[in-house]
């Protein structure tokens, strides 16, 4: 017993000396040169995929984060600004924003040496869209092109294979027929459902699963399923976001707060995981090395459209009234320690001005007024049915806002029962009853952007019969303005038709924006260089490693 | 007593059949694993036809189970939502687990027992009172409040010990999680220990081997300590499957992609073969340990045999 103490001391005291040496000498390195350290590895924090890390069959943010680093696309979307640009393609071209001609760069490879063809992206797209695959990721990626229903019918089986509307003219060409005009739909090609996949994936794809192969800036070296990833840059990728580090560790997470120890403790380098309540003590732990930015998520509350009671037009008044009664700035501040952005659109701030993003666009209705509240609340003949009830889902976290939401209209109209929250016991339950019409109130809702353009935010949750549409909204005038803004030739013109749409939506108010949700990442000393992008997931090619 | 285990063995059967199917049952009744699948988008019904076809979702739930255990039989316990077969992630989850509960189990052992020792044969002084208060502390405070105040202090303030367990849970980065772990466990036994030893130093055998003028240090670890062991023995037998599954929570604070991380997977996708299939393994685990507790009390106590 006493000689396994005296061991430990002795390994503590080796291991504290050890520590004092590393610091000693990686403080002297710092202050002989203070560049970047190209081979360094750079270790990030990474939760459990989903699903195989195929890019159809990928929808959460961690497979996701993946299949980004080691594919590339035809489009990419700029950091930054968000904005489309060209890829793997070199070229997508179009006359009647029907048909695209697209052809792509030569000389790309898969990072095991095979060429990336015309083919390698006809055949994953007629994968992803062939129902017996059974892939989560088709709709509405591949519902615009011609033959879709074809190979995916609503119902029964599929009668053909491959979609019609897609045509390889050579290796390095290919054509796409749309079912209708989609101006902005080059732009849609940047999202990882549109990734091509190698021959590799056809022969075995068992194989292929357990270490996939892609065309991007990096190749996975390692993969520890349920602990860990390595990915090391990939010597075939000729593009043009060449990775700054030596490489990316991805490590899972069992908890947010074991996290944000090792962030700490200086064990992990890029945290996007951090919790809520983390950035109460970010501020000070981490000396501003952290980013609290809004995301392309948006929050809202939507009104069962179908049901009598909201469908009238004093109704209108009514929902207009309960969006000002709601203090978005404090609620905000409070419930959410500033993690969440008060909403002024339907949109999303990542998609910048020229993208369709107005600060503006809903005005007086976004902005708290509890007097105007009340005032257009009893115009239009009070709550219908008498009570609002705000429907959520009770196995996440959102009692607390809703019933901050409830609270802020209940001061508003000076009636303590005017607004309770309605908690449904799981997200499952919660979406069926949404799905089967059965909302007799208000219910929260959100959307997650699945690539950083206007019509993203629009079309699938308002426009007639939409995949998305819970609130079940239909105005023969909006849908004729997103079609005029797909018909579009140019992008200009594009947004600022879909705004024109948007703006019929601050009279009709199908839905209430609440906020944006904000991408968080907390970085340690070691690493410069961290940007969220517009998915906020870190920039991981763009991180260096400091010397 | 062959046959005494022959009838312990044959309980289990039932048993085993009982727990599995109310699991099937409770992960089942926790509603549609497919729309689960597609976030805050509405599934693509024809794909989700799709999969819950594929995934034999539409048979009545008997025929599930049915259909679940006949695979159990072929050593198929089905697949994750990911690809990877449960056994896979079975073999890769329990011995990090299992590396763990050794890790607090001798914790609990050597200083629980050292504790209850030097406690019992003080009673009522300063080093005895010390060791009630203490564990008293221990006993007050819910496990997850000691990990992380632990694991701030040693980990993230002091720097002394890594703050989460690396990848392939490495004996050195155990050592905080199996003592946080093992805490509450370890001031039972101390107090369990203290309590026997305190009783038994008035024996009649305790006075017979003082006065034989036997030396103190033999009294105690031939005579005395022997004999008060078999309560504490009967403890840390049971203990052994409720620390496996009191590592759920330990490995949460600390990271550690075991038993726990794997079901909490498990339900919050509401997979059932995961967490069906891991559970099943607790279940056997807590059964081995009952049964091995109740053959050493038989060995150790022939009245018991013999009943």
């Amino acid at each position: 017993m006493r000689g396994a103490t005296r061991v430990t001391f002795a390994a503590g005291a080796i291991a504290i000396a050890l520590a004092a040496t590393a610091c000693s000498s990686s403080s002297k390195s710092t202050n002989s040169s203070s560049g970047s350290n190209a081979s360094g590895v750079v270790t990030a924090w990474w939760g459990d995929p989903q699903n195989p890390l195929i890019p159809t069959d990928t929808n959460e943010v961690n497979g996701g984060a993946v299949l980004n680093m080691i594919f590339a696309g035809l489009q990419s979307y700029d950091p930054k600004t968000g904005k489309a640009q060209l890829a793997n393609a070199s070229s997508i071209t179009t006359t009647d924003q029907q048909h695209f001609t697209i052809k792509l760069k030569p000389g790309w490879k898969f990072s095991d040496g095979t060429a990336v063809t015309a083919n390698s992206y006809v055949d994953a797209w007629n994968y992803g869209a062939y129902l017996p695959n059974a892939q989560n990721n088709t709709d509405p990626f591949f519902t615009s092109i011609q033959g879709y229903t074809d190979v995916h019918p609503a119902s029964g089986s599929a009668k053909a294979k491959t979609m019609s509307g897609l045509k390889v003219v050579d290796d390095n060409t290919f054509t796409v027929a749309l079912t209708q005009k989609f101006s902005l739909w080059p732009d849609t090609l940047g999202y990882s459902a549109f990734y091509p996949l190698p021959k590799a994936f056809f022969s075995n794809q068992a194989a292929w699963e357990a270490k996939p192969i892609g065309n991007g800036p990096y190749v996975i070296n390692s993969w520890n399923k349920g602990s860990g990833m390595q990915l090391r840059p990939s010597s075939t990728y000729t593009g043009d976001f060449k990775p700054k580090n030596g490489g990316i560790n991805l490590k899972v997470y069992t908890d947010a707060n074991a996290a944000y120890a090792d962030l700490q403790a200086g064990n992990l380098d890029i945290d996007n995981g951090l919790s809520t309540s983390a950035l109460k003590t970010a501020q000070s732990d981490l000396s501003g090395r952290f980013i609290n930015q809004p995301a392309g998520i948006l929050q809202t509350i939507s009104f069962p459209l179908y049901n009598a009671g909201w469908s009238t037009a004093n109704a209108k008044l009514v929902r207009q009234g309960i969006s000002m009664a709601i203090d978005r700035a404090t609620i905000t501040k409070v419930i959410f320690n500033s993690t969440r952005t008060p909403a002024t659109d339907w949109t999303s701030p990542v998609l910048g001005e020229a993208g369709g993003f107005s600060s503006t666009l809903c005005g007086d209705v976004c902005t708290y007024n509890p007097t105007k509240a009340k005032q257009l609340i009893q115009q239009g003949g009070g709550i219908p049915g008498g009570q609002l009830t705000i429907s959520y889902n009770a196995d996440s976290s959102h009692k607390e806002w809703v019933d901050a939401v409830c609270n802020s209209i209940n001061n508003a109209l000076g009636n303590t029962s005017a607004c309770v929250g309605k908690p449904v016991g799981t997200f499952a339950s919660f979406r069926n009853q949404i799905q089967n019409k059965q909302e007799t109130s208000a219910f929260r809702s959100g959307w997650q952007m699945d690539y950083p353009l206007i019509q993203d935010f629009l079309q699938p949750l308002y426009f007639t019969n939409a995949a998305s549409n819970d609130s079940h909204y239909s105005s023969p005038q909006f849908d004729s303005l997103v079609n005029q803004a797909n018909a579009a030739s140019d992008k200009a013109t594009a947004v600022s038709d879909f705004k024109s749409a948007e703006k019929l939506l601050v009279t009709d108010l199908p839905a209430i924006p609440l906020w944006y949700q904000n991408g968080l990442v907390g970085w340690s000393s070691k690493v410069s260089n961290v940007a969220l992008d517009p998915f906020s997931v870190p920039v991981y090619t763009d991180i260096t490693v400091n010397k | 007593m062959g046959r005494y285990v022959i009838r312990r063995l044959l309980q289990m059967i039932p048993v085993f059949i009982g727990t599995t199917f109310i699991i099937f049952t409770m992960v089942h009744a926790l509603g549609d694993p497919v729309a689960a699948l597609f976030g805050d988008k509405s599934p693509d019904p024809a794909v989700a036809a799709q999969i819950r076809q594929q995934l034999g979702l539409n048979d009545p739930l008997i025929v599930q189970y049915g259909n679940y255990m006949k695979g159990i039989f072929t050593g198929n316990l089905g697949n994750a939502f990911n690809g990877q077969p449960v056994t896979e992630l079975l073999k890769s989850a329990y011995p990090t687990t299992l590396k763990l509960t050794l890790v607090a189990f001798t914790f609990e052992v050597v200083l629980g027992i050292t504790l209850g020792v030097i406690s019992g044969m003080r009673r009522g002084r300063f080093a005895d009172t010390g060791v009630m208060v203490m564990t008293l502390i221990v006993i007050s405070i819910p496990t997850f409040v000691i990990g992380y105040v632990l694991q701030y202090l040693f980990g993230v303030k002091w720097g002394l010990v890594s703050a989460t367990v690396a990848t392939g849970a490495p004996i050195g980065d155990l050592i905080l999680p199996g003592f946080v772990l093992a805490s509450v466990s370890l001031a039972y036994v101390a107090r369990l220990t203290r309590t026997t030893i305190a009783e038994n130093t008035k024996a009649d055998y305790v006075r017979t081997a003082v006065a034989k003028g036997l030396p103190r240090r033999r009294v105690i670890t031939h005579h005395l300590l022997r004999n008060s062991l078999i309560p504490v023995i009967t403890f840390l037998g049971t203990d052994l499957g409720a620390l496996m599954g009191g590592a759920l929570v330990t490995e949460r604070i600390f990271n550690i992609q075991g038993v726990g991380y794997q079901l909490y997977q498990g339900i919050v996708r509401q997979n059932t073969p995961t967490v069906v299939g891991f559970v099943t393994v607790l279940v056997i685990v807590f059964l081995l340990a009952n049964l091995l507790v109740d053959l050493l009390y038989a060995v150790l106590d022939p009245r018991i045999r013999y009943a």
